[in-house]
């Protein structure tokens, strides 16, 4: 049992899909090299081993058909998690995720349910080749009927994944890969709260950093420089992309009147271009600066000799926080 | 006057483009021996595209010629009472009434869209007919005999089209899912419904219903690597209707399309789809294969639409009437009234009787669509999530307040 432990994300997505196995006979787990490897990332390791080849399934290497036919298990009853082998590789999905799961409840007027997790690994910073290290998480969370969640840190992926397999929603659930095996985190014994509701990790009364999934980590550390210089800056931890918990970053901006969104997608179109539009209608009279954005550029995913300069790292978010405070 | 009313008084371009069958070749050229010296190195090119040497015009399982008499084949025998045989009809009969009403009421401004089935009824009565209760269908939007079948109130059918919901039946309440329109994509969701079956020892069959122009695409395909790996209970019933909109078969394959389940190693068969009687048999053979754990099949039935793809389609612009006339020869309802009639078991009053229900079934259809209410705006933000989202109850309020505001100012205007 993972409550308590100590564990990297990876081993806790493991020890997440495990309890929910153990505690759902119709929990499945379907996707590309997830059974004897236990997948590329070994985050499915074992799993076939104890719970046999018919509830951890190794597919055909095609991922229409994998999110197609977990529909058809979903309608069928079962609760299947899917996992999308790396972020570039989920598009031949998207067609099925968004025309048909998506659609499905409001379709047959809520009479049927689509409690399908898809599982996907994303974002940069770990020297990939092209189509490894996207955070297509935007694209997902435009279209209504799914709900995106990214944790931070090793509980959270334990617990928000027991969630997400319990919604009977589809849950497009990203995973920080680039975190996957960092050192362990403690996994608290208890639910640490809704699924969709942001946390704050760090209280600070000038400034507030709103990130989530892999930034997260780079928000506190540009938080602890900050406050060498005599900044207070508080961090948001957002947890989840649809919905956002607005209320939770209204409160914060109320407090502080400055806002910096970060993320390792591309600024265009993105979660924080939302956020900053919300939070303006929201708290136009307790700005003092305009939402900032700090996150990848409109520019394909650049080769990883170079991704460091295109990924949102301390420098660029710290010049985020300098020209927020500069108004 | 409508786009189609125009292109129909025009004349029809001379010649005919496709030669699936044999009645259509000889049609072809009666109509033009005159182009018999430009369009030969044309046909001999197209020839050598559809049937490679040395390959006949593949054989499909009839057990009722056009003209009404029964045939015997070696493969597919068919056990059927005389009762049985008089449902087919009615089956028939009804599906078609229904589906003609549609149209009227497409015409009428009643409904937005129609895809009508005619001619594809013995397609959809004789498969729809080899399945029991607790099989379960996966239609494309098109399967409106199947769903007849299924028990599916015909009303039903008509409200997607009338733009009242997307969809909007229970799936369950008739193991008969939701009509899909991206095309193909069902083939994949009866395939993991296939898989859930066979993972719950049931012996509980799928049919995954798809026409000729879906076999291009992936999902299909991706549907027929996933249930030949998984053995997954699933038959494939593709109804090869000739047109994909206007993109006749050959736009899509280059060989017969039953012939493609050889490739992923589970059987494929083409069978006259205007043979109730051929297409019943063929079907309970498959579905007893599923049953029995013997994996997916192909079901090719070879038909023909008869209509326009919808109707705001204008078959006028990519097909002769010739061909159609040649189809209507072998029109599914006709021939089993022929062998009825022939065979004694169909006198004047049963036929009438039909005829009678049909038209009542008809004013019942149409009275429903008529008193269809429109939904409540405010239902767009319903059902969009089984367990909620914040943002769907955000906008939900505002816009509840958005239009309330208009209920004020109506009330101050008094």
């Amino acid at each position: 049992m993972a409550p308590g432990e100590k564990l990297p994300i990876a081993k806790a997505i493991n020890s997440s899909l495990r309890t929910a196995m153990e505690n759902d006979p119709k929990v499945l787990i379907m996707g590309e090299d997830v059974g004897k490897l236990g997948g590329v990332f070994r985050v499915t390791d074992g799993l076939q081993k104890d719970f046999g080849e018919d509830r951890v399934i190794d597919t055909p290497l095609a991922e229409s058909g994998i999110v197609g036919t977990a529909i058809g298990l979903a309608l069928r009853g079962y609760r299947p998690v899917v996992e999308i082998q790396f972020d570039g590789f989920v598009f031949p999905a998207y067609d099925q995720i968004v025309t048909q799961l998506a659609k499905m409840h409001a379709r047959a007027l809520g009479k049927i349910k689509l409690p399908v997790v898809i599982r996907i690994p994303y974002a940069g910073g770990i020297g990939a080749v092209e189509h490894h290290s996207e955070s297509p998480e935007a694209l997902f969370a435009h279209v209504a009927g799914l709900k995106c969640v990214s944790p931070a840190n090793s509980s959270d992926a334990y617990w928000m994944l027991q969630q997400a397999i319990e919604c009977d929603d589809p849950v497009i659930f990203f995973e920080p890969k680039s975190r996957y095996w960092g050192k362990g985190e403690e996994i608290s014994r208890g639910v640490p709260g809704p699924l969709h509701q942001a946390r704050v990790i760090r209280e600070g009364t000038d400034l507030t950093i709103a990130a989530y999934g892999p930034t997260v980590r780079t928000a506190l550390q540009a938080a602890e420089a900050s406050a060498e210089e005599g900044r207070s800056i508080e961090v948001l931890d957002l947890r989840t992309i649809s919905p956002i918990d607005f209320d939770t970053i209204q409160r914060s901006v109320e407090k502080t009147g400055r806002l910096v969104v970060v993320h390792e997608a591309p600024v265009f179109f993105g979660s924080g271009a939302e956020v900053a539009a919300r939070i303006t209608e929201r708290c136009f009279y307790h700005l003092e600066a305009p939402v900032l954005r700090v996150g990848g550029f409109h520019a394909p995913y650049p080769p990883a000799r170079v991704e460091e300069e295109y990924l949102p790292g301390l420098d660029r978010v710290l010049d985020g926080v300098d020209r927020a405070l500069a108004y | 006057m409508t786009v189609e009313s125009t292109a129909r008084a025009k004349t029809p371009r001379s010649g005919v483009k496709r030669t699936a069958t044999k009645t259509t070749k000889k049609a072809a050229a009666k109509k033009a021996p005159a182009k018999k010296a430009t369009g030969a190195k044309a046909a001999a090119k197209k020839a050598a595209a559809k049937a490679p040497a040395g390959r006949p015009e593949p054989e499909m399982v009839q057990l009722l010629t056009p003209e009404g008499v029964r045939v015997e084949h070696p493969d597919y025998t068919i056990d059927i009472d005389a009762d049985e045989l008089r449902g087919l009809y009615r089956d028939m009969v009804l599906t078609r009434r229904f589906d003609a009403e549609a149209t009227a009421l497409q015409r009428q401004g009643e409904l937005g869209l129609w895809p009508s089935l005619l001619g594809q009824e013995a397609a959809q009565i004789g498969s729809g007919r080899a399945l029991r209760p607790d099989d379960y269908v996966f239609p494309t939007y098109r399967e409106h005999g199947v769903a007849w079948c299924r028990g599916v109130d015909p009303a039903q059918l008509l409200g997607m089209f009338r733009g009242v919901n997307n969809g909007g039946w229970d799936p369950n309440s008739n193991n008969f899912h939701l009509y899909t329109i991206v095309i193909g994509s069902q083939a994949l969701h009866a395939t993991g419904y296939a898989m859930g079956v066979a993972k719950d020892g049931a012996d509980t069959a799928v049919l995954a219903y798809f026409g000729d122009g879906a076999t291009s695409q992936g999902d299909v395909a991706e549907a027929f690597t996933f249930s030949a790996v998984y053995n997954a209970p699933v038959v494939f019933f593709c109804q090869n209707n000739q047109w994909a909109i206007s993109e006749p078969t050959e736009r899509q394959t280059r060989v017969p399309l039953y012939q493609r389940a050889a490739g992923y190693g589970f059987p494929g068969i083409r069978v006259d789809g205007n043979d109730v009687l051929a297409v019943l048999a063929v079907t309970r053979a498959a579905v007893e294969r599923a049953r029995t754990g013997q994996g997916p099949m192909l079901i090719e039935a070879f038909t023909y639409r008869m209509g326009a793809h919808t109707t705001s389609d204008d078959p006028t612009r990519y097909r002769s009437d010739d061909e159609r006339a040649a189809w209507e020869a072998k029109d599914p309802i006709l021939r089993l009234r022929a062998y009825l009639e022939n065979e004694q078991l169909a006198d004047e009053a049963f036929l009438a009787s039909i005829d009678e229900e049909s038209d009542t079934m008809a004013k019942r259809v149409r009275e429903a669509i008529r008193t269809m209410p429109d939904p409540p705006a405010m239902s767009m933000f319903d059902n969009i999530y089984a367990d909620g989202h914040a943002l769907v109850d955000e906008e939900r309020a505002q816009y509840a307040a958005y239009a309330a505001s208009f209920a004020d100012t109506d009330e101050e205007g008094n």
